[in-house]
């Protein structure tokens, strides 16, 4: 497998207006001639098929939930972000492309991420075209809020409810397109298989979730919108469906996998507090723009926070990071978090929990202001905790959250299978090793409106049109796979459920492959996971039929994905012997505690290649070459 | 805490249906209503019985996949919220709690509790969207907008497309749903080029789908999880009839 990002040469500012120029077009009239699947309608998967429909291709699109508009990218609370100063705060185009590389803690490339800075004035004007109500002042201008790991104000935002008004826009926009004819949507359908025909990516083979039915459809190319894989740990701010098995099939069908370590610990969510839950609930980060984090000075201090004095708090963020105070990145947070409640000054019944007080904002501001901007979040708290956050301090601790990891995308979007491009969440490419807030919805929106568009072409100019249809032998054979191995599941008749199981998983890779890792841990996981697999498959009990809605079949066969990828996780982990992001290793790090990079051996993409179930899967390095931006270790203090 | 819980099982679309009682036992009242139902059906997939299919996903109030109606209420009742965020300490221990899907013509049941709601798909397919094309968009700050009209177009903006609305109304009428859709768009400069036809598209398609007319009686109003105002009906009667009055 040879790794060739495909940046475009000439001065980074220039990359993409170059590219632009020299990618090869598909005339009008040609366009729909040629056939998309988009699989997946987060901002991503919706924006794409809506821009890619509107050029004249015909596009495919599908999703495992009832209707296009509930995918997860709605559950985006706090913001988007764009370079436009509007503030006049000093922003640029520049400023938003440093701040994300070094956010990522310098495991991105430099040319996506250019890229993304420049595109990300032209998603604001698209979303306020479509009539995404962003939060404006009383002139009718946008305003901007403040997010963590930066220090101008540029996140737009529609109060707590960002991700869902701009995943409407991209739905209204996909739904002209279904009213004009140009897609076709499927919905409760999910991806069963990638169909590769002569080294390329064909089709797809996807089960219809009402009726249990294998459906096969070929295209001339394939785009993965499938967002994250963090239920990989079972708790989770992700929705119940959210799932690797899309990616996996992907992986196992010749793309590689990339940095699949890298994934986000949350810093603000609302803790666990019992064997019951089913996931976890995120409480926005721009709660950090008014909130204060702080827990007791003392260890083990048990009193009502009301009643301890302002010399018992310790307000750990803006004591060690000066600078950016409660606003430092995700990472940064989330593991400060978790060294103050293991030296034993945790809060609630638990102690795996910090405060994050708005009192001092209230006091300065009043109620009414600090219900305008974060009502709906306050609302949510009450309704979780049954506790008033308008009076007591929230208590909040950190949760897997995101994927930076995915599969491995060139300059163009593109997978290691030719025809096969990877956008959002799903590819591994603009967030390094920790992903700033208010920039998923920004790279989900930017692959999906300006930068698929232009590439797709590109590749697409370059084939013949309709060159396989689906009675091609390949899509029968990913049937038959398909099919047996639900047969599989269905014939065990053990005595564990998949979720029974999948919480082993999830806690085993939180407690060894979470927010911090070290080389004895890992092993053990790598140990234990093949174990865990194999309970599985002996041990599991699947009720029902697989020939009608069957929720029990779908997690289950979501859940042996999980199984299979944990291993590529942990292995991928135990590789990267520094610390980055949010991949800590605690053999790796400064004496105050930071993350501490190794330039010399680790500055690559780690990308994954199967190569069988028996064979331990091959490792491919892709070097990142900074030539803008000066090596550094991080500091936010 | 301990429930009796009578549950509408229907095997598909075609089946017949009946209430089937199941006693949800040792239930925490931290549980959400889903994560008590997952408890339940844990124990059904255990002795091989086919577990209770509903419909949820976020789990956090903001998707709108879920939408069950318990005693006779979608989203059981409580004031701005959802069923996925309706929390089992809201109830008495040992009550008997009755789960529906929500029941309308023009949202057949699955299997269930589980409701085909791509009516409302087709609706927004008939018009529900600005018709503007990616690209083409001048500067987000070139057309100022009011903050009043913003908040107000948010408020209507916060519609999930549940479907509560429709289950609580005695005419199944989906109005509360398209009239917010309407308000959302034509309250934004932005979505006023095309307000005519968008609001006789949008009627129509929903006319079609097979939902009742509003009889004024707004009990949408009262269980819709983000309270999305019964006044944006009567906007959405007065641009229709204005439509038709004034179409050249």
């Amino acid at each position: 497998m040879e790794l060739d990002a495909r940046i475009p040469s000439g001065p980074l500012e220039q990359k993409w207006d170059t590219h632009r120029n020299d990618l090869k077009l598909v005339s009008p009239a040609n366009k729909r001639k040629y056939t998309i699947i988009c699989v997946g309608t987060g901002l991503a998967g919706a924006s794409a098929s809506a821009s890619l429909a509107e050029l004249g291709y015909n596009v495919l699109t599908f999703c495992l939930q009832d209707s296009p508009r509930r995918a997860h990218s709605i559950a985006a609370q706090g913001g988007i972000n764009a370079a436009r100063n509007y503030a006049n705060d000093g922003d640029s185009v520049y400023r938003l492309f440093h701040d994300t590389i070094k956010g990522g803690d310098y495991r991105s490339r430099e040319a996506n991420v250019y890229r993304l800075a420049q595109v990300s004035g032209s998603i604001i004007d698209q979303c306020v075209a479509q009539g995404v109500p962003f939060a404006r002042d009383y002139g009718g201008m946008l305003v901007t809020r403040s997010f963590g790991g930066a220090q101008v104000s540029r996140t737009f935002y529609a109060r707590g409810q960002t991700g869902q008004q701009l995943l409407i826009g991209a739905y209204s926009a996909m739904m002209r397109q279904v009213h004009a004819g140009r897609i076709k949507l499927f919905p409760r359908r999910e991806l069963m298989d990638l169909v590769v025909i002569d080294g390329a990516a064909r089709g797809i083979v996807v089960r219809n979730l009402i009726t249990g039915e294998m459906e096969s459809f070929a295209a001339d190319a394939v785009i993965l919108a499938t967002g994250g894989y963090t239920n990989v740990f079972f708790l989770s701010t992700n929705a119940a469906s959210c799932n690797v098995s899309a990616a996996w099939k992907a992986y196992r069908k010749g793309a590689a996998f990339a940095n699949p370590c890298y994934t986000q610990i949350h810093p603000t969510c609302i803790p666990v507090t019992g064997n019951h839950q089913s996931k976890l609930t995120l409480m926005s980060e721009s709660l950090r723009n008014d909130g204060r984090v702080w827990i007791p000075r003392n260890q083990h201090d048990t009193r009502d926070p009301a009643q301890i004095p302002e010399a018992d708090r310790f307000y750990y963020l803006e004591e060690k990071y000066p600078a950016f105070g409660n606003l430092v990145p995700r990472d940064v947070a989330s593991r400060n978090a978790k060294s103050q409640c293991d030296a034993g000054r945790g809060v609630g019944q638990t102690g795996l929990a910090v405060y994050l007080d708005l009192r001092d904002a209230i006091a300065r501001d009043g109620a009414d202001s600090i219900r305008e901007k974060y009502g709906n979040l306050f609302d949510m708290y009450e309704r979780i905790t049954a506790e008033n956050p308008y009076e007591v301090p929230m208590r909040i601790y950190p949760a897997p959250h995101y994927a930076m990891g995915g599969l491995w995308v060139d300059y163009d979007l593109m997978s290691t299978v030719p025809g096969l491009f990877v956008l959002g969440e799903a590819n591994f490419s603009d967030h390094g090793a920790n992903r700033l807030g208010a920039s998923a919805l920004m790279q989900g929106l930017a692959d999906g409106y300006f930068v698929i568009p232009y590439t797709i072409g590109g590749y697409l100019a370059g084939i013949q049109p309709a060159q396989t249809d689906a009675s091609h032998s390949a899509f029968a054979d990913s049937v038959a796979a398909a099919s047996a191995r639900i047969d599989k599941l269905l014939s065990i008749r053990g005595s564990r459920t998949a979720a029974d199981i999948h919480r082993e998983l999830g806690l085993l890779l939180w407690n060894n492959c979470g927010m911090s890792r070290n080389e004895a841990d890992l092993e053990a996981a790598l140990r234990r996971i093949p174990e865990i697999r194999d309970e599985f498959w002996h041990n599991l009990m699947v009720a029902g039929s697989s020939d009608d809605l069957n929720q029990n079949l779908e997690r289950a066969l979501r859940v042996a994905d999980f199984l299979e990828f944990a291993e590529l996780m942990v292995r991928d982990a135990l590789q990267r012997r520094e610390s980055c992001g949010g991949h800590f290793r605690v053999e790796s790090q400064t004496p105050d505690g930071e993350a501490l990079r190794d330039d010399e051996h680790f500055s690559y993409v780690g990308a994954w290649e199967f190569a069988g179930d028996e064979t331990p899967p091959v490792l491919h390095k892709e070097p990142l070459q900074f030539e803008a931006i000066k090596l550094a270790q991080r500091s936010y203090k | 805490m301990n429930f009796t819980l009578r549950v509408w099982r229907q095997k598909s679309a075609k089946a017949r249906g009946k209430f089937v009682t199941y006693e949800a036992t040792d239930i925490s009242p931290d549980m959400s209503f889903m994560e008590m139902l997952d408890v339940v059906n844990e124990r059904l997939i255990l002795i091989s019985e086919d577990p209770i299919a509903f419909d949820s996903d976020c789990r956090e109030g903001i998707c709108g996949t879920c939408c069950l109606v318990i005693n006779g209420r979608p989203h059981g009742g409580k004031h701005g919220t959802t069923v996925c965020q309706l929390h089992m300490r809201s109830f008495e221990d040992g009550d008997t709690i009755t789960v529906e899907p929500i029941r309308a013509r023009a949202f057949p049941i699955v299997k269930d509790l589980i409701t085909d709601r791509s009516a409302f798909d087709e609706i927004i397919k008939s018009g529900g969207y600005v018709s503007v094309s990616t690209g083409s968009a001048p500067d987000a700050n070139a057309i100022p907008v009011p903050k009043p009209d913003a908040e107000l177009a948010m408020d209507a903006a916060a519609c999930v497309g549940c479907g509560a609305c429709v289950a609580c109304c005695k005419n199944a009428s989906a109005m509360l749903f398209v009239s917010a859709k309407l308000a959302h768009l034509s309250l934004l400069p932005q979505g006023k080029a095309e307000w005519r036809r968008r609001v006789r598209e949008m009627v129509s398609a929903m006319d079609k789908a097979g939902f009742g007319n509003c009889t004024n009686e707004k009990e949408c109003e009262l269980v819709c999880p983000k309270e999305i105002k019964a006044n944006n009906i009567a906007r959405m009667n007065r641009q229709f009839l204005i439509s038709l009055l004034t179409d050249q």
